[in-house]
């Protein structure tokens, strides 16, 4: 029979006592099964498929993890996927500083508590070591607060941020910064009222589905410039296989499938800050599960319920995942094959300043030299890669004179139809957004130009 | 009645067609949201099929080609559409429309009917090819011979592969589909949803082939209709996304051979319909359904034997040659 000892090699926090006794409870039952039922092939059904040990966490058959995995093995298996996803990818250095973007939801609560573990054990490293040689990371969290765009009443939005702050408060020492960031801040402090300017942004959009896809780009907005502020270099995002699978659905519906693989990779660098995805291989389901065993508290979101695609996407995606489990996850591979760009991965650290002890903590599995074609511009709104037709028909078009050029989707369901509108949205834009595609642009063609010195010809040679 | 009815010729007079802006406005086109009217609409999607054919290089003078006709509206459009371009542009095609009869006792009688009249209107040759001429059975001995159960297995293989086999048997050049944004937005979407890079990549190509059913193929047809619903233009933006996908090149797509029985692509030694007309000519109607891997890898030595005298004995996939 296989259930020995030895067959629980990791992630199960056990004594060896502990253990000796459980596989002896383990014969037993099993031998007392076999006695019941002597026609049941599968010796060990009715206990944890990996340490082959304890009882599932439940015992309904339909198939998951918590029907096939103990508690120790269930945590154990999450934590490896992500700790995976985070050194193969060489997400977090010793040297960097980690903002994790808490929403307050299941999937970010376990991302800040992976985080949270990751961070504590390195820090034990580090004051178990002698020559002090690897430094240990630095982590802070960060929450949007929206409430400015839902009206909620300022008590509830006080309770959540208390909730955040008391989460945040009762993790283990050393004691993590928090920033609550509204989303108006993505305005300039001096531009007067950012809270009324934004309400008339979102008011400015007629497409809900748009307004709900601007929020997010705000969002994001916000997180860049409080990350940026307060020295992180890298962001972190708990999205899930669940959410990213309907982001790759409702891309595709409109019309991104050309930027979409940029979305859906571990770590996305496009940004001034490097967002990492490292639960991007974990179930929505299997996050909640994990707070709920672990008595992980969680917040109730002030947001409003997803409507329009957004919202018809993730009810589809949910019936699909009802009828085959694993439909998620096949969403996501698929959506896994299609070619990366550039900047979805993180760059190598050749600074001889870095103590080579860290540069050789860069480990990189699965990165091959991919054949990734670098994409020049991006839309100045949701930032995505911008494809070759979206360019030319933006030549075509050529009505705005501003550097900024917009991708297809954001045309339609952000952008108005009709010109002076559009002006006028304009002006009620983060000056961030035309900041960054100004210099974006520059840079790309400076770069370019470095590129190709050698084959320049100096305007005073030309001359002679 | 005639109260309501006044207020909607009000209503709607008071909106002129967007692109001659002297007619009433007849209806909303899905795609770009105009207002427009009967005849511009007309002008407008033929042109659009004009452009398409010929940006894409669809055919060449002189070609003869088979327009599938199954008599619904997909087809009945098609059918009128390049009847008209073809007379218009002088495409110089020989057009005729292609049916097929599956052989199931009333089941075709109403669409056969309708096609009949299409052949009348548009003054094109009708070609009705039956199973029995393709396969050498009809579907009602198909399940006379297995019975209600799994004749799916056959209907399906042999449907998808009839059109096709029906243009090879009357040696046209090429065979044109009424498939429409609908069907390959699903197309689309089913492909992410099974996870079929191979497939994704053609699937938006504008020369292909037909795909298979599936458990979650109703949800997805739900789903389109309800995004229609909601924005219209969300079919047309599935494809953009279809075509604007970065596939990688080193992705393992699978090998598109051809049966080695009757020339028909397939991935296998023999095609799915082989295999299954071998098992019906042989009494054993089973061949093929399931998971047996049946002919194609265990009985391969048997077969590649016996192919010599066995392919005298029965009917090799009908009539056919190719």
């Amino acid at each position: 029979m296989a259930c020995s000892a030895s067959a629980c090699q990791s992630n199960c926090y056990k004594t060896q006592q502990e253990e000796e006794e459980a596989v002896k409870d383990n014969n037993n039952t099993n031998s007392f099964a076999a006695n019941i039922s002597s026609s049941n092939n599968n010796s060990n059904s009715g206990l944890c498929l990996k340490c082959k040990a304890n009882q599932p966490i439940s015992s309904n058959s339909d198939g998951g993890d918590d029907a096939r995995f103990c508690i120790d093995c269930f945590r154990g298996n999450l934590f490896g996927k992500f700790r995976f996803a985070v050194t193969s990818n060489a997400m977090i250095a010793p040297t960097d500083n980690v903002l994790v973007a808490f929403s307050g939801g299941p999937s970010s609560r376990v991302a800040l508590q992976f985080v949270h573990e990751m961070h504590s054990k390195a820090q034990k490293n580090f004051d178990a070591c002698r020559d002090r040689s690897l430094p240990v990371f630095g982590v802070g969290v960060a929450f949007v607060d929206e409430s400015s765009v839902y009206s909620v009443p300022s008590n509830e939005t006080d309770k959540v941020i208390g909730d955040v702050r008391l989460i945040v408060e009762n993790l283990a020492p050393p004691s993590k910064e928090l920033y609550i960031v509204p989303v108006e801040s993505v305005y300039s402090s001096d531009s007067g009222d950012g809270r009324e300017r934004l309400k008339k942004l979102l008011d400015a959009v007629g497409d809900a589905t748009g307004r709900e896809d601007l929020l997010l780009h705000l969002r994001m907005l916000a997180l860049q410039k409080v990350a940026s502020q307060n020295g992180y270099n890298r962001l972190l995002l708990g999205s899930c296989v669940s959410k990213i699978a309907c982001h790759v659905i409702s891309a595709t519906v409109k019309g991104q499938g050309y930027s979409l693989p940029a979305d859906v990779q571990y770590v996305d660098a496009r940004w001034e800050i490097p967002v990492v995805l490292p639960l991007r291989d974990c179930l929505a389901k299997e996050l909640t599960m994990l707070c709920r065993l672990d008595g992980l508290k969680t917040v109730e979101l002030i947001r409003s319920p997803c409507t329009g695609i957004n919202g018809l996407v993730s009810s589809f995606v949910t019936l699909l995942q009802e009828e085959n489990p694993s439909r998620e996850c096949t969403i996501m591979r698929t959506a896994g094959k299609l070619i990366p760009f550039h900047f979805n991965k993180i760059e190598e650290i050749d600074d001889s300043n870095v103590l080579l002890a860290t540069r050789r903590r860069q480990k990189r599995y699965n990165l091959k030299p991919n054949e990734s074609f670098s994409s020049e511009s991006f839309c100045f709104i949701c930032n995505s890669p911008l494809s070759r037709s979206d360019l030319l028909s933006l030549k075509n078009l050529e009505s705005h004179k501003t550097s900024s050029v917009c991708c297809s989707s954001c045309q339609f369901q952000i952008l108005p139809q009709d010109p002076s509108s559009v002006n006028e949205l304009y002006t009620l834009l983060p000056e961030q957004l035309f900041a960054r595609a100004k210099h974006e642009n520059l840079d790309h063609y400076s770069a370019l130009r470095e590129q190709i010195q050698d084959c320049l010809l100096s305007e005073v040679e030309d001359e002679t | 009645m005639e109260q309501s009815a006044d207020v909607k010729a009000k209503k709607a007079g008071a909106r002129l067609c967007c692109l001659c802006h002297q007619k009433k406005a007849a209806l909303k086109r899905p795609k770009t949201l105009e207002q427009i009217c009967r005849e511009c609409f007309y002008e407008v999607f033929e042109e659009e099929i004009h452009q398409v054919i010929v940006e894409n290089q669809l055919f060449k003078p002189g070609e003869r080609i088979a327009l599938g006709a199954s008599g619904g509206k997909d087809s009945t459009v098609l059918a009128y559409v390049l009847s008209e371009l073809n007379r218009r542009h002088n495409y110089g095609l020989d057009l005729f429309l292609l049916s097929v009869d599956e052989g199931i006792t009333g089941y075709r009688d109403d669409s056969l009917e309708t096609v009949k009249r299409n052949e009348i209107q548009y003054g094109l040759p009708l070609k009705i090819v039956s199973y029995k001429d393709l396969y050498g059975w009809t579907m009602d001995e198909i399940v006379k011979m297995i019975g209600l159960k799994n004749n799916c297995t056959f209907c399906g293989v042999f449907r998808r592969q009839a059109l096709d086999r029906g243009a090879a048997l009357l040696k046209v050049d090429k065979l044109a589909t009424g498939h429409n944004a609908d069907d390959i937005a699903e197309t689309v979407l089913l492909n992410i949803l099974r996870g079929d890079i191979a497939r994704l990549s053609r699937c938006t190509s504008i020369v292909t082939g037909i795909y298979s059913p599936n458990a979650y193929r109703g949800f997805a047809r739900e789903f389109i209709k309800d995004l229609e619903r909601i924005r219209p233009r969300a079919i047309l933006d599935i494809i953009k996304s279809g075509e604007n996908f970065r596939i990688s090149t080193s992705t393992k797509m699978p090998e598109q051979g051809t049966c080695e029985r009757c020339g028909y692509i397939s991935s296998q030694k023999w095609c799915k319909a082989c295999v299954l007309l071998e098992g019906l000519n042989r009494g054993l109607p089973k061949l093929g359904i399931g998971r047996t891997r049946g002919l194609n890898n265990d009985d391969k030595k048997d077969t590649k034997k016996n192919n010599g005298t066995k392919s005298i004995e029965s009917k090799q996939c009908g009539t056919l040659d190719f």
